[in-house]
């Protein structure tokens, strides 16, 4: 599932709910006869997991980029479960808002045509208008709208019942898919959705199942679509994620406390209406990031380790490549077992990441980066034999594997993702291709092109918050020391080679002395000598293997860590640039609608007022995008720099064990030799 | 290289002679030597150059009325050192090694400390006259260098090529020049080799050294989070400090025990393979005047018999005191080495516990900063 899917949530419950309150009683007959229809076929796929459909919206919450939503769909959970009716149509919407990210593959594995058709259309609905005031505008309506209106006729025409009922939605589908305007799909699909909802209560009565089930199901159905048409997705990856769906239900009851905790805080504005909570929650952001970050401490325990072993080659020549084979040992009940394997290759790593990086790093996330692809060293592997440096390269690489997985699985926000899940999980991973772009010294490049364009913004940007002024600085220096040090470890490590190379030289010529002595107490002892600077030998180099491993990899890590982190900056400053430029674009507007006013031409004054309505829109909009993203952004940095210290003191700490192990073993040596060397006569 | 009854010769204890300081003016650098009287306390101190050494060591080259001179091993004298040559550190690593290492030249005054204490410990050399001038008396011993000697080096060299195949007549000598030769290779490699250790221990140091100065940079107040990172970083720079003292002090252990010893043992096989040539050079010249006597015209013959007797009982003399020499410089050679190995495997072992607690140390502290 792209981007879109993940973050056009947001948008349907803010404005749908107005809506709901609105329309839900006016039902358009006309459109019963397709949900039940659906309902029917739906039926026995979804009989089943009924239980499933009450947990997602909680799995979503960690999914959602939008902390405020959060609370919505845990109302939504808690009181459809009483059965009222009220409260069935309340929350339907919601839920199918939720359902859409996640029960999607369900409905989609059998209508892969589908797929492609309404991709672009929704997309841009999503984009354009993420998370807009409730209070706000038909054109998020519509936006929002429009595509299910397409899902229902992509439902209705999967189906096959009713003809004309088909034709009836493809033209809202057509709308939707042409241009995402306001005005083009606005009557339908209101219809459609009230037409469900209203199916939504006489249904019980067909099956056996709880009403709210049913209604949810219902309601899937067509909401569905919307995620369906943004995801350019196979089917068969889809008809996995499904069973990982129904996994991560489970997880519900894993957090739980995390729930409840925000439950409390919305059950509240939930009581007196949905609007309230929505109102609200766009206050929310703020307090939640200290909430979240509360919530961090306390999953700092989690369990999921993550291991990468067993590098292989596959294939001949240059066609080969490294398998690696990634376990995953958890408690976690989000994943199908406690222990699982699967075999990856290094451009699936690759791929995971730029899927991450496509969903997530608008949001301002920082998207842990994998290691660099390498030519030079791959060539090595695939030409060399047995060579001990291709050896090294890949030990090396291993590890850094490792490492990248760990960092992924350790952000709460990317454990949630289905990408990720699916790769710890799935035994077979559709290709990745087009990685080469984006990995190694490209995207280093890539990076710092975009860097260097931001900061000419920055001068452009006058940075009201003094946090993100400091930070950035910080990050800028951070990065410059970390590279400073990164050259003395790699210089140390070095010597520490190099030392262990002479060490061994040495040896040998004690050797060699040994065993030309006349003397053979004075030859013993010399060859005794020899065979301890031999150890010596290799504990410098094991020595040098610990620092390599862990200074010089963990900074390397950590610069190119760094260099997300200012990802993240970028993206904010991008979000800002957006809301500056449509502010300018609100200002102009008005001075244009002043200008009509003054020239007296009424005529064009409505359509002026009206963008400027839309355009006052997109500013509170963007203002709110940036908000979000700053706050992102912030809690991620803080969470970054916390895993940072608590990383180093990880490796500062494994380095001394190991420190200490050598230094033990040499005095083991030495006291070993002594006696020796007294025994010479 | 023991003292032994030779000593009643020399007024001095030949254990108790130190260089206790050193001076350096310009390309000059002047020894303090102390040793005590052997009777009573009274301390003696005298300020010795190189050249001072030089001709001391000339003077027991070219001592005369000692039988068999050229059958013993004479200590030998270091190398010159030049402190203020500007290409000093590649050219003095070539001539010094180990010599030139270590802070104001210490390891090159122990090795001129060791290089007086064998001579006074020599039974043969401890009674020349020189040396009892250059350890007591205050002025510079004479100005009357420049005598080459009888060993011009550099005609040596060439000689050696030619006589160092010569077929000895004794196996006893054969056999040790054989191992002579094999084992001053092996000992100037393993010299050279436990140097680059003991370079690459110092470059080590100082590695470390610029490391935690640099860690000390990545300091930053500003929240709690980077307080965090900072203490984290300050303690890696304490342990990386810790490691780099380490390093220094290996390395010096190596300097002075084991690097020493080995360039001592190398510079005495040396100094055995050019008593074991000035042999066979005598032994070269033993052959050709037999030859000439057995050529010889009948009225010339009794003359050369003579002095065909003289060389013999020479060469004989020599090559007896060699003996002696010989196996006297194989056990206190064994003897010298046991102590630099103890010496250097204990100093090691100190060195490895000490550092062993201090690491045990740090990482308690780690920890207890991880838990906090």
């Amino acid at each position: 599932m792209a981007a879109s899917s993940e973050r056009s949530p947001p948008p349907f419950p803010d404005s749908e709910e107005p809506e709901l309150l609105e329309d839900s009683d006016e039902g358009a007959d006309a459109f019963t006869g397709t949900s039940i229809s659906e309902m029917d076929s739906l039926s026995p796929d979804t009989t089943g997991p009924p239980k499933d459909i009450f947990n997602e919206p909680p799995e979503d919450i960690f999914s959602d980029p939008l902390s405020e939503i959060n609370s919505e769909p845990q109302k939504n959970v808690k009181i459809p479960s009483p059965g009222s009716d009220e409260a069935v149509d309340l929350f339907s919407d919601p839920l199918d808002d939720e359902a859409d990210v996640i029960s999607s593959p369900e409905v989609q594995n059998p209508v892969p045509d589908l797929l492609k058709e309404p991709v672009e259309a929704p997309k841009s609905d999503v984009i354009s208008e993420p998370p807009s005031d409730l209070s706000s505008k038909p054109v998020h309506k519509n936006a929002i709208d429009s595509p299910k209106g397409a899902k229902t006729a992509v439902s209705a025409e999967l189906f096959d019942d009713d003809d004309e009922e088909e034709d009836l939605f493809n033209e809202p589908l057509k709308g939707v898919t042409k241009k995402p305007q306001p005005s083009a799909v606005s009557g339908p699909p209101v219809n459609v959705f009230t037409e469900v909802k209203s199916e939504v209560k006489v249904k019980p009565q067909v099956k056996d199942d709880p009403t709210d089930l049913f209604a949810e199901e219902a309601v899937t159905a067509p909401a569905t679509k919307p995620s369906v048409s943004s995801s350019s997705r196979t089917n068969g990856v889809h008809s996995e994620e499904q069973d990982i769906f129904s996994e991560a239900t489970v997880e519900l009851s894993l957090d739980s406390p995390r729930n409840d905790r925000k439950k409390k805080d919305a059950v509240k504005p939930s009581v007196s209406a949905p609007a309230v909570s929505v109102a609200s929650s766009s206050s929310k952001p703020p307090s939640k990031t200290l909430e979240e970050l509360e919530e961090e401490e306390s999953e700092d325990k989690f369990d999921l380790n993550i291991s990468v072993t067993n590098p292989e080659k596959v294939g001949d020549g240059m066609n080969a490549y490294m398998a690696y084979k990634v376990s995953t040992q958890t408690s976690l009940t989000m994943f199908r077992s406690k222990t699982f394997t699967v075999r990856r290759r290094f451009s699936d790593f690759l791929g995971l990441y730029e899927k991450l990086s496509e969903k997530h790093s608008q949001n301002g996330y920082i998207i842990p980066p994998p290691p660099e692809k390498s030519i030079l060293g791959m060539t090595k592997v695939k030409v060399g034999k047995e060579d001990p440096s291709s050896a090294e390269f890949v030990e090396r690489r291993r590890a850094a594997l490792e490492r990248y997985l760990q960092r992924v699985v350790s952000h709460p926000s990317l454990l949630q993702d289905p990408d990720v899940r699916e790769f710890l999980e799935k035994e077979e991973l559709p290709r990745a291709v087009g990685t080469q772009a984006l990995s190694g010294a490209g995207f280093l490049k890539m990076l710092n092109k975009a860097t260097d364009a931001v900061s000419k913004m920055t001068i452009k940007m006058n940075e009201q918050d003094v946090w993100f002024d400091e930070k950035i600085q910080d990050v800028e220096n951070e990065e410059q020391q970390l590279r400073k040090l990164h050259v003395m470890v790699e210089s140390l490590v070095n010597h520490r080679k190099e030392l262990s190379g002479n060490t061994a030289v040495f040896a040998k010529s004690v050797a060699m002395l040994g065993s030309s002595e006349d003397n053979t107490a004075l030859s013993r002892a010399l060859s005794q000598l020899a065979e301890v600077e031999d150890r010596i030998e290799q504990l410098h180099q094991d020595q040098a293997a610990n620092d390599f491993f862990t200074f010089s990899e963990l900074l390397a890590d950590y610069i190119r860590l760094l260099g997300a982190v200012r990802g993240c900056f970028d993206q904010r400053m991008k979000a800002w640039q957006r809301w500056q430029d449509a502010e300018n674009m609100l200002q102009k507007k008005r001075e244009a609608e002043a200008k009509l006013l003054w020239a007296n031409k009424p005529d064009k004054l409505q359509q002026a007022k009206d963008e400027i309505t839309e355009w006052e829109a997109k500013v509170t909009q963007f203002e709110r995008d940036f908000e979000r993203i700053s706050a992102t952004v912030q809690k991620d940095v803080i969470r970054f720099d916390k895993e940072k210290a608590r990383d180093f003191k990880r490796q500062i700490i494994k380095y001394l064990e190991s420190l200490l192990h050598s230094q033990q073993q040499l005095i083991k040596y030495w006291e070993a030799f002594l006696p020796e060397a007294k025994a010479i006569a | 290289m023991e003292g032994s009854s030779a000593e009643a010769a020399l007024s001095v204890s030949a254990n108790s002679i130190r260089i206790t300081d050193l001076t350096q003016d310009g390309d000059v650098l002047t020894f303090a030597i102390t040793s005590q009287k052997l009777n009573g306390s009274a301390g003696v101190c005298v300020f010795r150059t190189y050249e001072d050494f030089e001709w001391l060591q000339q003077s027991l080259f070219s001592q005369e009325n000692v039988p068999g001179l050229q059958g013993i091993i004479f200590p030998p004298l270091p190398p010159k050192a030049l402190p203020t040559q500007l290409n000093m550190q590649t050219k003095a690593f070539k001539q010094l090694g180990f010599l030139a290492l270590g802070q104001g030249w210490q390891s090159y005054c122990k090795a001129l400390e060791f290089y007086l204490q064998q001579v006074a410990t020599h039974p043969t050399l401890c009674k020349c006259k020189a040396l009892e001038s250059f350890l007591i008396n205050t002025e510079s011993p004479g100005k009357q260098r420049g005598r080459k000697g009888i060993f011009n080096r550099l005609s040596q060299a060439v000689e050696e090529m030619r006589k160092e195949s010569h077929k000895d007549v004794d196996n006893f000598f054969q056999n040790e020049r054989n191992r002579n030769t094999s084992i001053a290779a092996l000992s100037k490699v393993a010299t050279e080799k436990l140097l680059d250790v003991v370079m690459t221990e110092q470059k080590l140091a100082l590695a470390c050294g610029h490391f935690s100065t640099s860690l000390h940079l990545c300091v930053n107040q500003d929240d709690a989070d980077a307080v965090a990172f900072s203490k984290v970083c300050l303690k890696l720079s304490d342990i990386i400090e810790a490691v780099k003292r380490n390093y220094e002090k290996v390395a010096s252990n190596n300097l002075t025990t084991l690097g020493l010893g080995l360039d001592l043992e190398s510079r005495y096989q040396e100094a055995e393979k050019e008593m074991l040539f000035r042999r066979t050079c005598k032994l070269v010249e033993l052959e050709t005047v037999k030859k000439s006597t057995e050529k010889a015209k009948a009225n010339k013959r009794e003359v050369m018999e003579a002095f065909q007797k003289a060389v013999e009982k020479e060469f004989n003399l020599i090559s007896s005191v060699a003996k002696q020499e010989i196996e006297h410089f194989h056990s206190s050679r064994v003897n010298v080495l046991k102590n630099f190995l103890i010496d250097w495997c204990e100093q090691q072992l100190n060195t490895a516990k000490e550092c062993a607690e201090l690491y045990s140390q740090h990482l308690e502290a780690c920890r207890n900063m991880y838990s906090e």
